[in-house]
């Protein structure tokens, strides 16, 4: 588990409130495409924000277990960069116990799945996961200019 | 909200290739599989999945790419992609599905890469 301070700025703010229904991490990938034109970043970094942003989210929705089946996203504009914290409040897990997957060992093994974060922390510029058990995870994520 | 996902395919001297059309999630990784395993049980074990209109997959969409590679690796076939979005390259790599399906530009240059048999 890691945890940073967050600065205080005065940096734009758009917070989305997404049900836990299938598919709805469109919704949320639209509207952080959106907002990344509208930051004017280009298309690639875009892209990369949107498939970083359904991996959060999918995440949340497969295993947080919130009671509220709901998972809130709030995009940040900041002058350097676009931040987005994806924030469930379900049942949290050690971070520390999350081991990346490797193609290697996935392709015989009987679950190929795992594949979230790693994609997130490689897409991304920064990822910072904060997650307690029994209260929640919130995920940073940072992509820059 | 989502369109529905589609796939087509042809086949050109025994080499299949599938052309997908919408989000690549659990289910469109499902119509894949589903297929791609109707092929290889005629016989058929060279594959193109051409990606063009889909620009966008999630982890389980990809984690049933992997099945459909094991199921490949067993039987000596191949799998190539084509026409990727950069990001979904990237993630490709990321992954490692590269080590066991390459990523091509065009769909002419990911079938002269796989034999005809």
């Amino acid at each position: 588990m890691t945890k940073s301070s967050r600065p205080t700025n005065n940096a734009p703010e758009v917070a989305l409130v997404l049900p836990m229904l299938p598919d709805l991490e469109v919704a949320a990938v639209r509207l952080a495409g959106e907002i990344g034109r509208f930051m004017r970043l280009d298309d690639n970094k875009v892209d990369e924000i949107e498939m970083a942003l359904i991996e959060a989210c999918i995440n949340a929705f497969e295993h947080s277990q919130d009671p509220q089946r709901k998972v809130e996203i709030r995009f940040t504009m900041r002058p350097e960069a676009l931040e987005i914290q994806v924030i469930d409040h379900g049942r949290g897990f050690d971070y520390s116990q999350v081991h990346p997957p490797d193609m290697e060992s996935r392709l015989h093994a009987e679950s190929k799945r795992g594949w979230g974060l790693k994609i997130i922390e490689s897409l991304m510029d920064e990822l910072v996961v904060d997650s307690q058990i029994g209260r929640g995870t919130s995920i940073r994520m940072t992509k820059k200019r | 909200m989502v369109d529905k996902f589609q796939v087509s395919d042809r086949t050109e001297t025994n080499r299949v290739v599938l052309y997908t059309d919408g989000y690549i999630n659990n289910l469109g990784g499902d119509e894949i599989a589903k297929r791609c395993y109707q092929h290889i049980e005629a016989g058929r074990k060279q594959f193109v999945l051409n990606l063009e209109k889909s620009k966008i997959v999630n982890s389980i969409g990809i984690s049933i790419l992997i099945e459909i590679i094991e199921k490949l690796v067993e039987i000596d076939g191949n799998l190539a992609f084509c026409n990727l979005t950069p990001t979904i390259a990237k993630t490709f790599r990321i992954m490692g599905l590269t080590q066991y399906a390459k990523i091509y530009e065009t769909e002419t240059e990911a079938l002269a890469a796989l034999p005809a048999n």
